[in-house]
This record gives structure tokens, C-alpha cells and sequence, in this order.
């Protein structure tokens, strides 16, 4: 089987506090993965480990079927500053940065491929709007039709369906599984564990500590779920070893 | 009207010069401060402003008031101070607010008193108020090649530097430009506070930046609409405060700033977008 992307004995932590031990897996190629865990257990910091965002610790990460260049994430949190005036084209365009650069415009084609990627997450007729007068969940679409046009090999999502409606989370799930049938490589951190049973075929439970790995029938399981939580309740350290929810 | 408005310009080469140093300024200060105040660091333009001071004192120390000196000078300790800022904001627990604080204000009272212990009082005027009725060849070459630097620089950095203002962690995933623009992006207000500060002096020099920025926020939306409506008022405030500064004999620094204020005040209550009268003016479609 070859992997897209593998942890060896990865330690990932912030202060030299880690926040994640000494996880070994595979993440195989055109797999879509979903990683649970209590708060705290480190799966945010999981996939900043990933994005190079973090350097390890201790282990490393290694790159299979793709390179660090592939990788598009979204993170929990993202950091847009929603007062600024840019509009939804603008937000998503730059997608297409490897192809545009820094400094290039949009050629007819680009354009076409920003359309579609917007008509995509439905949000058509919203192209010319400020991006501070979307709602959380039309912001969402636009991030997602970003992460469209940036054609990464390795997509990386950290809880993207927080605080949006139902109707938009479907949508977006649609999205999600447009990409697993494209054959790239989708990790999610997620919390609802319904969603991740009827969507994700792999899950990832993570406490700190690799808990389980593989397919999510076999993986989710009460047992495995329970002992992640107490995984995670036993780290009795100062919160910046566990408490951190949005690391 | 036409004694008014256009003779002093028509009779004196003096006038002339200052508009030319004024509207160079307007070109490439203001740009730089639309793009200060939509990353809210308006503040951040004052206190460089003041961190300036002591290179531009030890350059006038060492050459008088040579313009390459304390040119030169003014960029080392603006750069110092940002770049000093940065990292112990960086590697320490404090804050980019209050580290650049401590530094401005050091930096500033070291440069009022290497201007005090060697200047006379007419310098530090100089230093603190600028002489935009006293611009030679050489000053208006500088702040011309500021301003053209300036406006090549956002140019080519327009789209990295938008991103970096607007969504700076996917700038930092997609390219390797976050600090490059960042850093660039702050020699500009340094330089651009340099050029400045021929003119209008070290007080008065971020006030061209910003004023005209704030205003232009009530009457455009995009960021080319926000840098044109600036760099106009900034350009008929000059206008203005020269005119005012020569006809009622005031200092020509304040006089711009105050004008560009008095355009500040009426886009606060009249501009059209989100204004003191924006609620009760016929809407615009600002749907689309």
C-alpha cells in the first residue's frame, strides 16, 4: 500500500511541552481520514505537524505520494480578517497561486476555473460581495472553493464544519467526497463521530498517543472512544499540556 | 480667486517647489498609509515616525543638515526599531503594541537629546516641523525617487501584500513571501516617513500617511478606490495648507495636516460609506 503521507514516531509540541507523542502511522494515498479525539488530544497540532507549520520534536514526517508543495489546509481558526475589503472572487482566486504567482493576473481560463470552483460550493451570484458581508457559513464555501482551485494532492481540514448550518455542512461534505472520488488524500479533524461514520471510511483516534488507526467500523468503537478519554483525562499537567482545545 | 489660489504658485518658485515635494509625498505616503490602516496599525505609523528621529539627529551630527546624512540615518533607526520590535515580540512574552512602544519612546527622547546637546533650537524645529517652503534640487530628487520606489514596490508586491493584510496563514502555506512583504512593507512606511520628514517634519510626517487614509475609508470600498480618494485629498490638502500657510503667515507642516483633518472631518459626516449621514443618504447599491 503507499502511503501519501506517514508519521514516524512524530512528537509535535509547543514550549517543549508535547502535545503530540510518538505517533507512527500511514495515511495511504487517496484515503479520507478522519481524526477524533478528546479536547486537547493534540489533533490540531497533528496537522500543523504536517503542514510544516510545526517542527517535530522528536520523529519526523515523511512524504509518500506527494511533497509538502501539495498540501492545502484549512485551518480551525483561520485568521481572515473579514473587515477587509476584498470581495469573494478575490478570497478565492488566489487558489490558483501556483499557477498565478504573486503578481500575475487572471487570464480568461483562470477565470473560468474561479466559476466554476464558486458555482461549486454554491455560492454563484456572490462573486462581486465584500467578504465581510458573508455569513460564517458562506465564508466557508468561499474557503472551500479556494482550497478547489489549489488542486492539492493532500487536503487537510481542522473541524470545517464548526458553527455552519446543516445545509452548508452537507454541501461541503459533498465537496469533501469530490476529492476522495478525484483520488486525493483528505485528513479531517472532526468531532461529530455520526458524520464521521457515514463519511469517512478511515478514522484516526488520537488521545496525546496514537489510540487507533484504521477503518472507521473497526477503529470507532465505545471502547477505543473511552479509552481516549481517559487517555486524555489522566495527562493531569499544567493546561498547556492538555487543555489546549485550539492548538 | 485667481490672486488667491494661483499666484502665490504663479510668482514664487518656492511655493512651486512645495507643492511638487507636497504632491510627491501625497503619491507614496499615502498608499502606504491606506494599506497601515487596514492592517490597524495606524498607531504603528506614529510611533516609527518617532523612532526616526535619533538617525536622522546623529546623521545631521555628523554631516549638519546634510539630506543624504540624515536620510540615511532616519531609514537605520526606523529599520532598527521595527526589526527590534519584531523580535522580542518574537522570542519574548511581550506584545508587538508594547515592545514597539518601548522602543519608539527610547528611541525618540535618545533623538531629542543628541538634537539638543549639539543643535540650536532652530534645528530641532527643523528636525520636528520640517521646511516644505525650503525643498532644494536634491530634496525634491529624494522624495521623487521615494515615491516612485514606493509605488514600483506596492506594485510588484500588491497581491502578497493584500493577502498578508487580509488572510496572512494561507500567504504563509501558499509562498514563501509572508516575511518578505511584511519586512518590505515596513521599509516602505520608514522611507516613505523619511521623505516625509524633509518636508513636514518628524511630527507632522505621518500625518499625511494617515489622515488622508482615514478619510478616503468614508467615501471608497475597494482598495484602489481607498488609495485614489487618499492620495486626492492628500494632494488638495496640501494645496490648501500651503495657501493657508501663505497668506495668514503659519507654519506650512500643520497647516496640510489641518486641511487634510478638515477633509477628514467632513468625509466623517458626509461621505457615503459609513458615515455619521451614511444612514439617513439615499442608498447606493452596494449589494452587487
Amino acid at each position: 500500500m503507499t502511503y501519501a503521507v506517514a508519521f514516524r514516531e512524530l512528537t509535535l509540541g509547543y514550549d517543549r511541552h508535547p502535545a503530540v507523542r510518538r505517533v507512527d502511522g500511514e495515511v495511504a494515498d487517496g484515503s479520507l481520514t478522519a481524526i477524533v479525539g478528546p479536547n486537547g488530544a493534540g489533533k490540531s497540532t497533528l496537522l500543523r505537524g504536517v503542514t510544516g507549520d510545526l517542527r517535530p520534536l522528536a520523529g519526523h514526517v515523511d512524504f509518500g505520494t506527494c511533497t509538502r508543495n501539495e498540501i492545502a489546509y484549512l485551518p480551525q481558526q483561520s485568521d481572515i480578517d473579514r473587515s477587509f475589503p476584498i470581495t469573494v472572487v478575490d478570497l478565492v482566486a488566489v487558489g490558483l497561486w501556483s499557477e498565478i504567482g504573486g503578481f500575475f493576473g487572471l487570464r480568461a481560463a483562470h477565470r473560468a476555473q474561479v466559476d466554476d470552483a464558486i458555482s461549486a460550493v454554491g455560492l454563484t451570484g456572490f462573486e462581486s460581495r465584500p467578504i465581510g458581508s458573508l455569513s460564517g457559513g458562506q465564508i466557508q464555501r468561499a474557503l472551500f472553493a479556494r482550497l478547489l482551485l489549489q488542486d492539492a494532492r493532500l487536503v487537510l481540514l481542522d473541524e470545517p464544519f464548526l458553527a455552519i448550518d446543516a445545509k452548508t455542512m452537507i454541501d461541503l461534505l459533498g465537496v469533501v467526497r469530490r476529492w476522495h472520488g478525484e483520488g486525493r488524500t483528505v485528513i479531517t479533524v472532526l468531532h461529530d463521530v455520526e458524520t464521521v461514520r457515514a463519511y469517512f471510511p478511515e478514522t484516526l483516534i488520537l488521545a496525546r498517543d496514537l489510540v487507533a488507526h484504521g477503518p472507521t467500523a473497526e477503529v470507532l468503537t465505545a471502547a477505543n472512544q473511552f479509552r481516549a478519554r481517559q487517555m486524555c483525562e489522566a495527562c493531569v499537567g499544567p493546561p498547556h499540556d492538555c487543555g489546549r482545545d485550539a492548538l | 480667486m485667481w490672486e488667491a489660489l494661483i499666484q502665490p504658485f504663479a510668482e514664487f518658485g518656492f511655493m512651486r517647489r512645495a507643492m511638487l515635494g507636497c504632491i510627491a509625498i501625497s503619491a507614496g505616503a499615502t498608499p502606504v498609509g491606506v494599506f497601515l490602516m487596514l492592517r490597524r496599525m495606524s498607531l504603528t505609523g506614529d510611533a516609527m515616525a518617532h523612532a526616526i528621529l535619533p538617525g536622522a539627529a546623529v546623521g545631521y551630527l555628523v554631516a549638519g543638515l546634510s539630506l543624504g546624512a540624515m536620510t540615511v540615518g532616519g531609514l537605520v533607526a526606523g529599520m532598527a526599531v521595527a526589526l527590534l520590535s519584531g523580535f522580542v515580540t518574537r522570542v519574548t512574552a511581550l506584545r508587538e503594541d508594547a515592545s514597539l512602544a518601548a522602543f519608539y519612546l527610547i528611541s525618540l527622547s535618545l533623538g531629542v537629546l543628541i538634537v539638543s546637546t549639539r543643535g540650536s533650537n532652530i534645528d530641532l524645529m527643523h528636525v520636528l516641523f520640517g521646511t516644505v517652503l525650503a525643498l532644494d534640487d536634491s530634496a525634491l530628487i529624494l522624495l521623487c525617487s521615494i515615491t516612485s520606489l514606493t509605488l514600483i514596490a506596492l506594485a510588484l508586491l500588491f497581491r502578497p501584500l493584500v493577502l498578508e493584510c487580509a488572510d496572512p496563514q494561507f500567504l504563509r502555506t501558499v509562498s514563501g513571501l509572508s516575511a518578505v512583504t511584511h519586512f518590505t512593507f515596513l521599509a516602505l512606511v520608514v522611507i516613505n516617513l523619511v521623505s516625509g520628514f524633509h518636508a513636514l517634519g518628524t511630527l507632522m510626517a505621518v500625518g499625511i500617511m494617515i489622515v488622508p487614509a482615514a478619510a478616503a475609508r468614508f467615501w471608497a470600498v475597494s482598495i484602489g478606490g481607498l488609495i485614489l480618494v487618499a492620495v486626492a485629498i492628500a494632494i488638495v490638502a496640501s494645496g490648501c495648507g500651503l495657501l493657508v500657510s501663505y497668506h495668514f503667515g503659519l507654519p506650512s507642516g500643520p497647516a496640510i495636516i489641518l486641511a487634510a483633518g478638515l477633509a477628514y472631518g467632513l468625509s466623517l459626516t458626509l461621505g457615503p460609506v459609513g458615515s455619521l449621514a451614511a444612514p439617513v443618504l439615499p442608498r447606493r447599491n452596494v449589494e452587487a
